[in-house]
């Protein structure tokens, strides 16, 4: 019972607390990049979550089964990043040949996330925090629908702006950025959530 | 093709191998130093032997003997949850179970609040016994004054030090019931800031 | 080099490498250990692949990239962990991902590919200086206005406090408001 509580846990931090765009500052390419529109930002958030989870369950196997039994722990960055690049082309090719309808909706994307910081930075978050496969993947799976979830929000607030008459010098980038300041500040709202319900779950 | 990405990757890890033969028993002795010299800060004393740590559920503690043999304390790893995450103390006690010194050893508190902890209680809390003193926040009727703004670091921060007080020098369960309902009762009323 | 720290200003201008430049700035001397830790994989990486590009064929280059940047951040990443352990403490995990900070891959394929070692060390240099001015500037502002400190000397009062910008909206709001000022400085005058 407990287990499932601290699961449920890991899942609202993820999500809400630490927000992996607006609190921890991972994924913030693609944040900025893609959030013009709702749909090709939600297109996105489910392309990086679907990355996320594969990523992580084949980069803890990794570490756990190669890695860490063969004493080669210094290997680690530079063994993820491949396995992730590899995985990516791996999925782009299956979605490819395997849905083309999906394929459509997100595969435009799939090249662009192998730099996305945010699949490198859960993948090894996951082995420093001591998770086990479980947590891991549900970590990742909630790190990936906070992704999804600031887009989301994010372009919303985009498509409003194109109809707003912005100074002539914030137009773009900069007016992004500050309305991207009132969302973190907004999502800051929920920090402490975590140390709250850790008491309310007993843990 | 795949051989050049071969003996590309495979020149990578040998430089690796190196490096890392070189680098890890240097991060092994600093890790070693700054544990050494977090222990002697601590006991407010240089001229002291450290026993090998022996554990007792989530804390790490040291018994400490001055150089001819005489215990003069302890020094406990103790960790507590913070407001953003896990908040690592060492804090050392004399024989008695008065605080000698502490220093924060891992933190995720918020920047210039409760990172502050790190200070804040230095002239506070040393000379006090979390057994004989009231070792809460004033606002919870104790005699520690809270870091300004960061109620919730300064409650985690004492708690961590009361469980290894309780744990390490009086040896009574930390997850008694008592404790517990008290945590969960000094949560109850909302915060402004933190 | 020169261009690389104005017309092509990998922060202000390209708006690469935006990850470690929100996540690590929270203070001048933060941001800089940053961008100083990104120059030097940059100049190597370029450094390196300018010299081997002949060798590798097309079709593997990027993951032939990818192999150089990622065992030269880990190196760096050992010897920081081993001779700056403070700097380890407060960069974290931006230090591994500095694999992917676009900034580097991006000069290896659009630069260094093309140019000779010399040039590519210079172009490295250039863009470095660039990205550690950015920065440092950020988080000089960021420090500046969240504790009346900057490069941790007390410029006003101890208890002075905008806690905002040394916290997660902070970052974002400095940074748009930086760019404002640069496009205002470059595009004007």
């Amino acid at each position: 019972m407990d287990y499932v509580l601290s699961l449920i846990l890991i899942i609202i931090v993820a999500i809400f607390v630490n927000n992996v765009v607006l609190a921890q500052f991972l994924g913030i390419c693609p944040f900025l990049g893609v959030s013009k529109k709702v749909d090709t930002a939600s297109g996105m958030g489910m392309a990086v979550t679907a990355v996320l989870v594969v990523a992580t369950i084949v980069t803890y196997l990794l570490q756990v089964y190669v890695l860490n039994a063969f004493g080669l722990e210094y290997l680690q960055t530079i063994a993820f990043i491949l396995v992730i690049a590899a995985l990516v082309q791996m999925i782009e090719i299956i979605l490819k040949k395997t849905m083309p309808a999906l394929y459509q909706a997100l595969g435009v994307f799939l090249p662009l996330i192998t730099t996305n910081c945010c699949i490198l930075g859960v993948a090894i978050l996951v082995i420093q925090k001591d998770y086990d496969l479980l947590e891991g993947i549900v970590y990742a799976l909630s790190t990936g629908i906070g992704f999804l979830l600031a887009m989301v929000l994010f372009a919303g607030l985009r498509e409003q702006l194109e109809l707003s008459d912005v100074p002539k010098a914030f137009r773009g980038v900069p007016i992004a950025l500050v309305t991207a300041s009132l969302l973190a500040m907004a999502f800051m709202g929920f920090s402490g959530v975590d140390g709250g319900l850790k008491i309310l779950f007993g843990l | 093709m795949l051989v050049v990405l071969t003996v590309i990757t495979i020149v990578a890890a040998g430089v690796l191998a190196s490096v890392n033969a070189v680098t890890a028993p240097q991060i092994e002795k600093i890790n070693e130093e700054n544990l050494a010299a977090g222990i002697k800060a601590v006991m407010g004393s240089d001229d002291i032997q450290v026993s090998e740590p022996w554990e007792v559920d989530n804390f790490t503690a040291y018994d400490i003997n001055d150089k001819d043999g005489n215990l003069l304390g302890k020094a406990v790893v103790t960790v507590e949850n913070g407001f953003g995450g896990p908040l690592k103390v060492l804090v050392g006690f004399n024989v008695d179970g008065d605080i000698l010194g502490y220093t924060v050893l891992e933190h995720a508190e918020t920047p210039g609040l409760g990172a502050k902890a790190g200070e804040w209680f230095q002239d506070k809390i040393i000379g006090m016994n979390p057994g004989k003193n009231k070792f809460t926040v004033s606002k919870d009727g104790g005699e520690v004054d809270a870091i300004t703004a960061s109620t919730i670091t300064s409650r985690a921060f004492l708690r961590a030090i009361q469980n290894a007080y309780d744990k390490i020098i009086i040896g009574l369960d930390v997850n008694s019931g008592a404790s517990q309902q008290a945590s969960a009762s000094s949560m109850g009323k909302p915060e402004a800031i933190e | 080099m020169i261009n690389g720290i104005v017309k092509e200003n990998p922060t202000f201008v390209l708006l690469l490498g935006m990850c470690p430049t929100l996540g690590t700035t929270s203070s001048a001397i933060n941001g800089m250990s940053m961008g100083l830790a990104t120059m030097c994989v940059l100049i190597l990486s370029n450094l390196i692949i300018a010299s081997i590009k002949k060798l590798i064929p097309d079709a593997v280059r990027i993951p032939s990239y990818i192999v150089v940047i990622a065992s030269l951040v880990t190196v760096l990443q050992m010897v920081i962990k081993a001779y700056a352990p403070d700097i380890d403490k407060s960069l974290g995990l931006f230090i591994p991902l500095i694999v992917v900070n676009c900034i580097i891959l991006g000069r290896a394929e659009s630069f260094a590919a093309k140019n000779g070692p010399i040039a590519s060390i210079f172009d490295g240099i250039g863009i470095g200086i660039g990205f550690t001015i950015a920065l440092t500037c950020l988080g000089a502002v960021r420090e500046l206005l969240g504790t009346g400190a900057i490069f941790g000397f007390t410029l006003w009062g101890e208890n002075y406090g905008m806690l905002m910008f040394v916290l997660a909206p902070g970052a974002f709001l400095a940074l748009g408001y930086l760019i404002v000022l640069f496009n205002k400085i470059t595009k004007k005058a």
